[in-house]
């Protein structure tokens, strides 16, 4: 394929010019206001405005305040990656090198399920793992759940519903990065006396990284940032970060705690996702 | 006990897309819920009246509504400036490049709730506080959407040559037609992948969408709404209407890849 020319000139700069305002004006801005919000002093109010004192103090505030839900922010987000990854590695995997004709049909039928709405969807896994409902009744019946165990309001059920809702974001680019693979090398590694779990481990996943790191990202960052399953699906018990943040914004009013709270879930995420991507060495995933 | 163990991992995978469906199977049936209680969530009998009732509820039509209406706005604005965005990208030459990338990249990978507390954050410290709404909702949905029209419009145009758009102006068409006529048409594609993808990330945003919606209602945030006191089933009528009318995008694009496929063979 013949390298496509770059023209040069102003009608790149103009073409750039609406979505970079836009993205300056609404997206680079607005969190310039965040930082200042977390540093307001914490006496005032939205009506009788606030005062800019570098208070430092919200930091430290929120953190002993929130580092219950903060954690769990982290742990619900991660085990629900996790599980996704399974999941979605035997999906990926099925549809790239096992599906055949059908490859196309199975990639529409892993996001359809998603196009229905995010907060219906959430609200049927309610019904799902209610406590007279069919899962509850199966697992007491088989032991696995005390008489009067309950799979709604724990955290169980709060990973599942995180589970479900971000699964796309973990199979996507899975598939994207599993269907490159030459599969003439899976079929050296067994000319070679490769039996296929070895294969699997030397070949398939070290080929499939991208993927696994692109996917992880994707569903880690939202998965701990939901507030929607802790909510419907969870107890007070299960509160996550999200659920914190937006009591603080719009019950409590309280608008430098929930911007500190902010700034820390941010730089929290920023941090783990350059350490990560340090450590599995992809560093051209933009 | 062989087939199966040459098919294991398809079986496998086909288990899971069946998980997946799962819920969409529960919102189809409960949308023919004629429940005995509106407190209790569970299927008491088999009734027609959600679906010939869809506007029991007044409010939930007019949320609904509301969403669509942001939705188709939202959606025209992000698929225009994305797609010049996405030109811009891969055809012209410009100083800094890699920040634009950065620029692109990070809407997609910040937290939904951080992206629309900073948002709040922006709006009251410059005085919208109290008019907060249609307008403010409007602007985040484009914020968020545009990253996303870049990438799809951005990924369409560079997998695409451009020896026919070369093989037209050396047949003497001004840069116009050849727009018009050859690069156009083969983009559409993408730029109408990047439509849909905006509205559904439109129509169904809740957290951002509730930091800066004021009093105002889309139909998630009816939906929050009526979680806490009682569902009415015909939110369920929605949910399959929604799904059914996706399905049939979705379909009927790879029907008609299909068929054009099948015509050029």
């Amino acid at each position: 394929m013949s390298e496509t020319v770059r023209r040069k000139g102003r009608t790149g700069y103009l073409l750039l010019l609406p979505g970079v305002v836009w993205l300056s004006l609404f997206f680079v801005i607005p969190f310039y206001s965040l930082v200042a919000t977390s540093l307001y002093n914490a006496d005032g109010s939205v009506f009788r405005g606030y005062e800019m004192s570098w208070a430092f103090g919200n930091y430290t505030n929120a953190i002993q305040e929130y580092w219950g839900p903060l954690v769990r922010s982290l742990v619900y987000g991660g085990i629900a990656t996790l599980i996704c990854l399974v999941l979605g590695y035997v999906l990926a995997y099925a549809i790239a090198f096992k599906s055949g004709r059908w490859k196309n049909l199975m990639l529409v039928l892993v996001i359809a399920p998603f196009f229905t709405s995010f907060l219906v969807r959430t609200l049927s896994w309610k019904l799902i793992l209610a406590d007279d409902g069919f899962i509850v009744n199966t697992l007491q019946a088989l032991q696995l759940l005390g008489d009067d165990g309950r799979l709604l309001a724990t955290p169980i059920a709060v990973v599942a519903g995180l589970t479900y809702n971000f699964l796309p974001f973990m199979v996507l680019p899975l598939y994207a990065s599993i269907d490159k693979i030459d599969h003439r090398l899976i079929e050296a590694s067994s000319d070679l006396y490769a039996n296929p779990i070895v294969g699997f481990f030397k070949v398939t996943w070290p080929l499939s990284l991208p993927g696994v790191i692109s996917g992880t990202l994707l569903t880690f960052i939202p998965a701990s940032g939901d507030y929607i399953n802790a909510q419907l699906l969870g107890s007070p018990n299960e509160r996550m970060v999200g659920n914190v943040i937006q009591d603080l914004f719009t019950d409590a009013g309280d608008y430098p705690a929930a911007g500190a709270l902010s700034m820390i879930m941010m730089i929290l995420i920023v941090v783990m996702v350059l350490f990560y991507i340090r450590r599995s060495g992809t560093e051209d995933l933009l | 006990m062989n087939w199966i163990r040459e098919r294991i991992v398809l079986l496998l995978g086909i288990a899971v897309l069946v998980y997946t469906f799962v819920p969409i199977f529960v919102v189809v049936l409960m949308s023919f819920n004629d429940p005995a209680s509106r407190l209790v969530y569970r299927f008491d009998g088999f009734t027609l009246h959600n679906w010939l009732n869809p506007c029991e509820d007044p409010s939930m039509c007019e949320a609904l509504a509301r969403s669509v209406e942001i939705g188709l706005l939202a959606t025209l604005v992000s698929t225009v400036l994305g797609s010049l965005a996405a030109f811009a990208l891969v055809r012209h030459d410009f100083v800094g490049r890699s920040s634009m990338n950065l620029l692109i990249f990070l809407p997609m990978a910040t937290p939904e709730i951080v992206m629309g507390s900073s948002l709040l954050a922006l709006f009251v410290a410059a005085g919208f506080a109290g008019q907060l709404g249609f307008w403010t909702i409007l602007i985040a949905h484009i914020m968020f959407c545009l990253s996303f029209v870049v990438v799809t419009v951005r990924a369409r145009l560079a997998g695409m040559s451009d020896t026919l758009e070369q093989a037209a102006m050396d047949l003497y068409a001004t840069p116009q037609q050849t727009f018009w006529k050859v690069t156009f048409p083969l983009v559409f594609p993408g730029i109408l992948g990047a439509a849909l993808l905006s509205f559904s990330l439109s129509f169904d945003d809740f957290i951002v969408t509730n930091l800066n919606a004021g009093t105002t209602t889309t139909f998630p945030m009816y939906v929050w709404g009526v979680a806490q006191r009682g569902v009415p089933m015909q939110v369920n009528v929605i949910g399959t209407v929604m799904f059914v009318i996706s399905i049939a995008i979705v379909l009927g694009g790879e029907l008609r890849n299909r068929r054009r496929q099948a015509a050029l063979a």
